[in-house]
């Protein structure tokens, strides 16, 4: 089997794949403490699901350095484009992952990164800015984007998360209409990721949208809008990491390099 | 028994090692000068006896003092290069009879202003660009009145002979530089670039420029040597890596460092630490000698220059004659200058069809494991 990790700041997947490519298992848990200790139990849960004793793993994700048993490491980058070219079943791609600590536009040709564009240190325009925010709103992040679409009219300026904040909190003591707020939030993180794609010749090219946030319809529905193109969304979008990762063990072992 | 390694090591020691000879000269009556960019005209300060060091600040440790007086978001390397004068951390700082800078960037002119609080500081007006007819005569003009102002502080008579003496010196080791930089245009390249590094850093701490230089020759011999024998320590896999952007001697590990951890190898940087300081001979036949010194500084490529032709011009001849694989620009943060010029240039690699990355990052630790992904990424998707 290939297998393929991906930890993520906040969740992580594991999905293997067998020799003719079919996704056989997808899992997914929180990354918590210790990832190393999290990779470890995704893969003793996954092991339960199939008898094979062979396996080739990489690994991948921020923590990937952790997870000292897997066969290699390759930048969640790079998996990224590999795991979306086979979800979406395209060659030519150009990816939005908005993750928990990052956000990356990811231009892809003939199936490898032509490109990419991570946001700066800072966590605005990540899955972060909606976590902290929505918070601040006492609400969840699916039930913030959901009442997001019903308001309109108000604008949040600071792009800086910290200040964004309390530009936040004093739209609440202005008794500012819950989904106006909602809606100012997930509209700066969409202005934000849609002016990074921006600097990328997306036209011409399919766009989709993969990472934790890829199910949000309000969200894809924005960045089509705000893009001017159509924008593709998978359940599986958030395994995209891990998929690319599992066809990754998958050539090494066609490049025999098993163990470098 | 010649070891690289450790002769590399020794190199890296330069700056702390000067300390003690700073203090010697300081002693013995000596004179030392701080400066901090590279359109410093060295050779007034070798005509007069004054041995210029290096005061750009490359550590995050003096950052704090520095952000009592400074903003903070500010580029750091103005901000550290203040904090040791701030905080008397640095030696050289403290031991420079005079502290010379130019009219460069809006950040660190204002910054020189705040030093002059601290220490005797002399600002060269630096023209905006090379553009005007008058810019290089103007140049020339100040160089003449950093020559008289030295002449001052230190009662002495500088002629242009000295001065011409001192061109042919200065114009000797940039033929040694270039010769170290061009180390890595063979394939594979001869060395891990941060070892050039170290060796041409320790040139910013020399108090004995003959005996290191000549040093530096036997390193290089020793360089070649082994590589003839068929000794590779870079891999032919590894890709190759093209730095452009701001100076990068307070990011080192992060940026060169992390390259060639991943399977790259830098074989030219063209910023100030790199060629673009080391490129273009003085006429040092010219009737004029301050003429051929103006001239030759002025062709610095530099973002504080508009419009700044030159980088252009160098960045392409570079790619193609190191067979550069991938450029990666570095840019410090709230550095406007180069933030800005970012733009023509990811679009001049995009024209030569050179994949390009930029990164943003300052002398802190803490974007360390974000930029290792960018650059492991980069270095895949070659
Ligand atoms: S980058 Fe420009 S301003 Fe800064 S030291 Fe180099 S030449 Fe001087
Ligand atoms: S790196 Fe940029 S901001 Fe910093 S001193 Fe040099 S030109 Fe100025």
């Amino acid at each position: 089997m290939y297998i393929g990790i991906d930890i993520g700041s906040t969740n992580a997947k594991i999905a293997c794949i067998d020799r003719d490519e079919n996704i056989k298992i997808l899992l997914m848990k929180k990354t918590g403490f210790n990832s190393k200790i999290t990779a470890k139990s995704l893969l003793l849960d996954a092991k339960k699901k199939f008898d094979e004793s062979d396996n080739i793993i990489v690994a991948t994700g921020y923590g990937r350095v952790s997870v000292d048993f897997a066969n290699k490491t390759v930048t969640e980058i790079s998996c990224h484009a590999k795991g979306a070219c086979k979800i979406f079943d395209k060659d030519n791609l150009v990816i939005i992952d908005i993750g928990g600590q990052d956000t990356k536009i990811i231009d892809v040709e003939n199936k490898t990164v032509k490109d990419f564009i991570m946001n700066d240190k800072c966590s605005a325009g990540t899955g972060r800015f909606l976590d902290v925010m929505s918070k601040t709103m006492e609400l969840t992040i699916d039930e913030m984007c959901k009442i997001a679409e019903f308001g309109g009219g108000v604008k949040i300026s600071s792009l800086c998360t910290v200040f964004a904040e309390s530009e936040v909190i004093s739209l609440i003591g202005r008794s500012e209409k819950k989904e106006n707020i909602a809606n100012a939030i997930v509209m700066s993180i969409v202005d934000k990721v849609a002016t990074q794609t921006k600097r990328i010749d997306y036209k011409n090219k399919t766009v989709c949208l993969t990472g934790g946030l890829s199910e949000i319809n309000f969200i894809k529905n924005a960045l089509c809008e705000s893009l001017n193109t159509d924008v593709l969304a998978d359940s599986t979008g958030k395994f995209a990491g891990s998929i690319g990762a599992a066809l990754y063990a998958k050539e090494l072992e066609a490049k025999n390099e098993k163990f470098t | 028994m010649f070891n690289l390694p450790e002769k590399f090591e020794e190199f890296s020691e330069a700056r702390r090692n000067g300390f003690m000879k700073a203090k010697e000269l300081k002693e013995s009556g000596g004179r030392l000068a701080g400066v901090f960019c590279t359109y410093t005209p060295l050779e007034i300060f070798d005509a007069a006896n004054v041995i210029p060091v290096s005061l750009c600040g490359m550590s995050d440790e003096t950052i704090p003092a520095a952000e009592v007086n400074l903003p903070k978001n500010l580029c750091p390397l103005i901000k550290s290069s203040y904090g040791y004068a701030v905080s008397d951390k640095c030696p050289y700082t403290y031991f420079s009879d005079i502290i010379v800078g130019e009219t460069t960037c809006d950040g660190k002119k204002k910054m020189y202003e705040m030093l002059s609080e601290l220490k005797d500081t002399y600002i060269l007006h630096l023209p905006q660009g090379i553009d005007r007819p008058y810019a290089k005569d103007m140049w020339k003009q100040e160089i003449i009145l950093l020559k008289e102002k030295l002449e001052e502080k230190f009662g002495i008579k500088i002629s242009d002979d000295d001065v011409r003496i001192a061109v042919k010196n200065r114009n000797k080791e940039r033929q040694i530089k270039i010769r170290l930089f061009e180390m890595n245009k063979s394939i594979p390249a001869k060395s891990k670039y941060l070892n050039l590094h170290k060796i041409v850093d320790s040139l910013n701490f020399s108090f004995n420029r003959l005996d290191d230089l000549k040093k530096i020759e036997e390193t290089l011999d020793e360089i070649d040597r082994e590589y003839s024998k068929g000794l590779r320590p870079v891999s032919e896999k590894d890709k190759r890596i093209l730095i452009t952007g701001c100076p990068i001697s307070g990011v080192l590990d992060k940026t060169i460092g992390e390259i060639e951890r991943n399977g790259g190898v830098v074989v030219v940087m063209d910023n100030c630490n790199g060629i673009k300081a080391a490129k273009n001979m003085i006429d040092e036949n010219s009737p004029d000698i301050y003429e051929a010194i103006a001239n030759r500084y002025m062709n610095i490529a530099c973002a504080v220059m508009t419009p700044n032709t030159n980088r252009f011009t160098q960045l392409r001849e570079l790619v193609s004659e190191y067979k550069v694989d991938g450029v990666i620009d570095v840019i410090l943060q709230s550095c406007h200058p180069f933030d800005v010029e970012k733009y023509k240039i990811s679009k001049l690699c995009k024209e030569i069809n050179v994949p390009y990355l930029s990164i943003e990052t300052d002398y802190s630790n803490t974007d360390v494991g974000q930029l290792s992904t960018r650059i492991q990424a980069f270095i895949e998707m070659l």
